[in-house]
């Protein structure tokens, strides 16, 4: 019973820790431009969810980061830390586009159908060489995913220049995908009606993350497959020794990882953009970072993570609209600091202070019985 | 003749490319030689990058309000340090190193712009800084009379003065690096901590207290390197001026196996790649096209995964990296 309270308290207090914390830090900030706190979080609220559009932003940019945040939560239940998002975000954008380019004269659902595809393949392409580098060779995860992320901006920003450049373009962007292919988005449907959304571009990409959260969680404890993943996470030597294959696991929930990072891009290109540029993520890969710990690798807390930080966002580009002296980066403040907090609660609750903590928690309830 | 001209114009190029080199070179350094003490120490840091670019900017913001270079420079490696001093925290609590080093690297990243604007309201930037508050070269004794010295000349003025103080401290601290992690008592300890926790604590020695010393010597370098950008080789801090060299020094760092000569030698390829790309930027060789500057710019990338599979060579990383002492659950 102690032990189960002790659980609950410690998924609930950690994430009310680290946020509190990080909504500090971001007061401060807005304290040293001048302005008062309280009205910034107002104007946040307000910006954020305080009309559809605002809504419809925070929904769409929550999208990408339940993909983000998945991307990073299901190789760390095989206990591997995917920094890549980014990179592997930007080749799945890659994917969808050369999809659309080359069929683009196909069936829109075809083409969508194909594009998702597309994004999901070269997003887990991409993540399969430090995959594969781990399982047979060793090589730290961490490094090379931050390696191949540069790789992957390099190898995006000469596909730009010399390949994928639209013609008569200077800016290093594709040609724009036709219209047919757009996903309709809530802006489009509520338009003219009361609740009308102004642009904003949550589509159907949304219950796709949802989808894909709900899979995470059967996926994981529901099937043979995520039993092995958690197995792998929990003790390599272990499971090894109960004849899973942990090179094979590796390979499954990196690549796995860097599927789901791939849809980043779909909701972007065919949601947002409807074209590629260099940087269609916009640091949603390392948001996934923060939305994984932050949701404690749960699918319904990673959802809720990523609502969260979509607020963050959208409410930050109202804030730095309204208040001069305000830029979004506050939003990568808090991410940050979410980030720390949380990794350090973590550290602290699993080691020696913890231990010590636990023993006093648990001295009570040892000698009632 | 012709061909004395070229020859007279390759040398040329060349040495001013390996003075350009000598200057990409230096906040790499130092920020690989920071990553050096963390990572012998056991301590894992992908938060060079963070700490490096909170120095450019404390630098850059003090210097602009003071006009001194000096403030500017405390300034810089007060931010770096206070970053390093976290990440110890973080550390010896027993948090992930890795997600520690991450959020470090964020924080830097959204703080420095953020402070920036509420302090200086121009779009993220700091004013470019007065003449006195930067660090200017240094022209080295003899340098001028030197300069018609047929090579020994050429190189001592061309390459090896007229470079800022960061960039000599650069230089001056691989040879320190390496004297103290083999000849002292400190750079034992600290070899030991990185190789083997139970037994420095076994020995009655604080694991603790060693890796905090490590970070801060980190953070004393980041702050270094970030100090080198914005006030030597910049003029004022500039959006996300680091620009990834935090990460290229870790890759140096892993290149140059954690030992501080190779890692130096890792450096100098980097810079050299770095130097080469912007002189080909929009070069067309005859017979191959346009030289595709990205390839240049992912060389040292594409070097590092192929050394961490260890295709080439083996890169064996302290055995405690990354592995909280005592260990937790």
């Amino acid at each position: 019973m102690t032990r189960r309270l002790y659980r609950v308290l410690a998924t609930l207090l950690v994430p009310a820790a680290s946020v509190a914390t990080a909504l500090a830090a971001v007061a401060g900030l807005v304290l040293i431009t001048g302005e008062a706190p309280s009205r910034a979080l107002c104007t946040l609220l307000r910006g954020a969810l305080g009309d559809p559009e605002g809504i419809g932003y925070t929904l769409f940019y929550a999208t990408d980061y339940v993909f983000a945040g998945l991307a990073v939560a299901l190789p760390f239940q095989a206990g591997l830390f995917n920094i890549g998002g980014e990179g592997q975000a930007a080749l799945g954008g890659l994917g969808a586009t050369l999809v659309v380019l080359a069929l683009g004269s196909l069936p829109a659902p075809i083409v969508l159908v194909v594009a998702i595809i597309g994004a999901v393949g070269f997003g887990a392409a991409w993540a399969f060489v430090p995959a594969v580098l781990l399982a047979r060779r060793g090589s730290h995860l961490v490094i090379t995913t931050i390696m191949f992320n540069f790789l992957a901006a390099a190898l995006m920003t000469w596909l730009l220049v010399e390949v994928l450049i639209a013609p008569g373009q200077s800016a290093l962007e594709t040609r724009t995908f036709p219209p047919r292919l757009w996903l309709p988005t809530l802006a489009d449907i509520t338009a003219g009606t009361r609740f009308d959304a102004g642009e904003a571009p949550l589509n159907p990409m949304a219950f796709l993350a949802l989808l894909a959260a709900a899979f995470y969680w059967v996926l994981l404890h529901r099937t043979p497959l995520g039993y092995e993943i958690r197995a792998a996470g929990l003790s390599p030597l272990a499971a090894q020794a109960a004849g899973i294959r942990v090179p094979r696991i590796i390979m499954l929930a990196v690549c796995g990882g860097g599927a789901v990072a791939g849809l980043i891009a779909v909701n972007e290109l065919f949601g947002s953009q409807h074209r590629l540029t260099a940087d269609i993520t916009a640091g949603a890969g390392f948001t996934g970072i923060a939305v994984a710990l932050l949701g404690r690798n749960h699918p319904v807390g990673i959802v809720f993570a990523a609502v969260l930080f979509g607020t963050l966002n959208q409410g930050g580009a109202a804030l730095s609209f309204d208040m001069p002296g305000i830029t979004r980066d506050v939003v990568t403040v808090a991410e940050g600091v979410v980030i720390f907090v949380c990794g350090m609660l973590d550290g602290v609750a699993r080691g020696h202070i913890g231990r010590f903590l636990r023993t006093l928690w648990m001295a009570p309830a040892r000698q009632a019985r | 003749m012709d061909g004395a001209g070229t020859a007279g114009e390759m040398s040329l190029l060349l040495l001013s490319l390996a003075a350009s080199t000598v200057r990409l070179a230096a906040p790499l350094v130092l920020a690989a030689l920071a990553g050096l003490y963390a990572e012998r120490s056991g301590v894992v840091d992908i938060g060079l990058e963070g700490k490096m670019l909170a120095a450019v900017f404390a630098g850059a913001a003090v210097a602009s309000l003071t006009g001194s270079a000096a403030l500017g420079l405390g300034a810089g490696i007060a931010a770096a340090l206070v970053l390093a001093l976290l990440h110890g925290v973080a550390t010896i609590a027993g948090a992930d190193q890795i997600v520690s080093g991450m959020a470090l690297n964020l924080i830097a990243a959204g703080a420095t712009p953020s402070l920036a604007s509420a302090w200086f309201r121009q779009r993220g930037t700091t004013p470019p800084l007065p003449a006195g508050a930067r660090f200017g070269p240094i022209t080295l004794p003899l340098a001028q009379s030197l300069g018609e010295v047929p090579i020994v000349g050429w190189v001592y003025t061309t390459i090896i003065s007229g470079h800022s103080l960061p960039v000599y401290l650069a230089w001056l601290a691989v040879p320190l690096t390496a004297f103290v992690l083999s000849y002292t008592g400190f750079g034992l300890r600290l070899r030991a901590v990185g190789e083997s926790p139970e037994a420095v604590d076994a020995a009655g020695l604080s694991v603790a207290r060693l890796r905090f010393t490590a970070l801060a010597v980190n953070g004393v370098l980041c702050g270094l390197a970030g100090v080198c950008l914005s006030m030597a080789q910049g003029n004022g801090f500039l959006r996300d001026m680091s620009a990834g060299r935090g990460y290229l020094a870790l890759a140096a760092l892993i290149f140059g196996k954690w030992r501080p000569w190779p890692v130096l030698a890792a450096c100098l390829l980097f810079a050299a790649a770095d130097a080469v790309q912007a002189r080909l930027q929009g070069v067309v060789l005859p017979g191959f096209g346009a030289v595709p500057v990205q390839l240049i710019q992912a060389l040292p990338y594409v070097i590092t995964v192929v050394i961490l599979a260890g295709l080439v060579g083996t890169a064996r990383p302290p055995r405690a990296l990354g592995k909280p002492y005592p260990p937790v659950r």
